[in-house]
């Protein structure tokens, strides 16, 4: 077990420390996800109160396709540079990379994360302080971590690379697209936490079910 | 085994056209007119049988996808991958044959509402499937990619349908209970009919399968 943390420790630190030199990942979607919500407060007129109903949307279609781009890169980067044959060739198993490539994704999109949504709350015009929206980012973010990691595994050894990630992540994260925008929704709306419960607790589920199922099948998309 | 499935598929043919023939008879000159609704409730005797049957399909991808991550015999992707075709072929005709219906009697094509929008993201997730497979370049890479998404995708399922269903719900519940008993006796018929069209789809697309399977395996040899 002990052994096991620390392989996986080690995969992240290994991730962070080449993002800290080469800024591939965390930097990009951090400037992405602040140009989507830029293009959306162009869109839509600031003057009328629509603005506030799409608000929860902007924000997690912001998510969304940040996350998306980073996934993409998540093991493109390894496969070009073959470090992804140096991983597997590690005396470890299988699962332990995914579970060390899951917690890399997940780390550098709540630091997005974390940076784009006071933005948001700014452009926006909502109060800045709201607590709920962190967990919901983090439930919501361990679900896109869950199946994207997966996804993007099985990506990096497609022909058309860019396309193969997309059209696999969305129809599967429906789910928690929607219950993370509606809880959003309620939060923003400044609503107790009694009605966000039942949203927070579908992205839960899938949280669960998806972090089992995705690590048991990992070893199946790796092998080569 | 060559010599003998050609014989049952013949059967089958044969079954499935009868029972179509009885169908589709049954639906326009048997089954009473609605209503409410009028001559447009018709279209539920394709619609809900094709999306029992598509779903039915999906199961049996998931199940040999499993199986073939498990025992890893070609035979299990080959099911799979001719189930899915044929699901998503019925999952089209379904998100056809919805809208046609929806329009006169609530008055849209389309609503984002629970059964519409688990279908849609079913017919998405299914298509995936089958292009992660021509993405994948090697068939057996493909195979195994496939595979992983049949499983997750089926798993996927139940989530998506209570999100949208906590998110907003107008399908007319599950009438079947208490459908008049021409009305019953016309949609188990559909049903029988489209059940035996998807047996021998199934049969003839794996069959079908095979045999591209072998003349490829022929040609490598000469």
């Amino acid at each position: 077990m002990r052994r096991s943390i620390a392989m996986i420790l080690a995969i992240v630190r290994k991730d962070l420390l080449s993002e800290l030199r080469s800024k591939e990942i965390a930097v990009s979607i951090l400037l992405f996800a602040l140009l989507v919500i830029v293009v959306f407060s162009f869109a839509f007129d600031p003057e009328t109160e629509a603005l506030e109903i799409v608000a929860p949307g902007v924000l997690w279609i912001a998510f969304t396709f940040a996350g998306m781009l980073g996934l993409s890169r998540l093991f493109a980067a390894e496969k070009e540079k073959g470090g992804l044959e140096g991983l597997m060739l590690c005396p470890m198993e299988r699962d332990l990379i995914y579970w060390g490539k899951l917690l890399g994704i997940f780390l550098f999109m709540m630091i997005v994360e974390a940076v784009i949504t006071p933005i948001f709350l700014v452009l926006f015009d909502f109060p800045l302080w709201i607590p709920e929206l962190g967990l919901i980012s983090a439930l919501a973010t361990l679900g896109f971590a869950a199946v994207g990691t997966l996804f993007s595994a099985m990506a990096a050894h497609t022909k058309a690379r860019d396309i193969t990630l997309p059209v696999l992540f969305i129809p599967i994260t429906v789910p928690v697209i929607i219950a993370a925008v509606k809880a959003a929704e309620a939060a923003l709306g400044g609503e107790p936490f009694g009605e966000m419960a039942s949203w927070l607790g579908i992205i839960t589920a899938f949280d669960a079910i998806f972090l089992v199922v995705s690590g048991f099948v990992f070893e199946f998309v790796l092998e080569e | 085994m060559k010599g003998k499935s050609v014989p049952v598929d013949l059967w089958l043919w044969g079954l499935a056209s009868a029972l179509m023939t009885a169908a589709v008879s049954l639906i326009f000159f048997y089954a009473p007119t609605e209503r409410e609704m009028g001559d447009i409730q018709r279209i539920f005797y394709f619609h809900v049988p094709l999306a029992w049957i598509a779903f039915l399909a999906f199961f049996i991808v998931a199940l040999c996808s499993a199986l073939y991550l498990w025992k890893r015999e070609t035979k299990w992707d080959t099911i799979a991958h001719s189930s899915a075709e044929i699901g998503v072929l019925f999952t089209t005709l379904v998100l056809i044959t919805g809208p046609l219906w929806a329009r006169p009697v609530w008055g849209s094509w389309w609503e984002w509402e629970a059964r519409l929008t688990s279908s849609l993201v079913l017919w998405m997730i299914y298509l995936a499937y089958l292009l992660v497979r021509e993405y994948a370049g090697a068939e057996e890479r493909g195979a195994r990619f496939a595979a992983v998404v049949g499983i997750i995708g089926f798993l996927d399922v139940p989530i998506v349908y209570l999100s949208v269903n906590l998110w907003r719900t107008q399908h007319p519940p599950e009438l079947v209970s208490d459908l008049g008993g021409a009305m019953l006796l016309t949609l188990m018929v559909s049903l029988a009919a489209f059940t035996v069209l998807f047996a021998v789809l199934l049969r003839q697309r794996t069959a079908l399968r095979n045999l591209d399977r072998r003349v490829k395996k022929l040609k490598r040899q000469h």
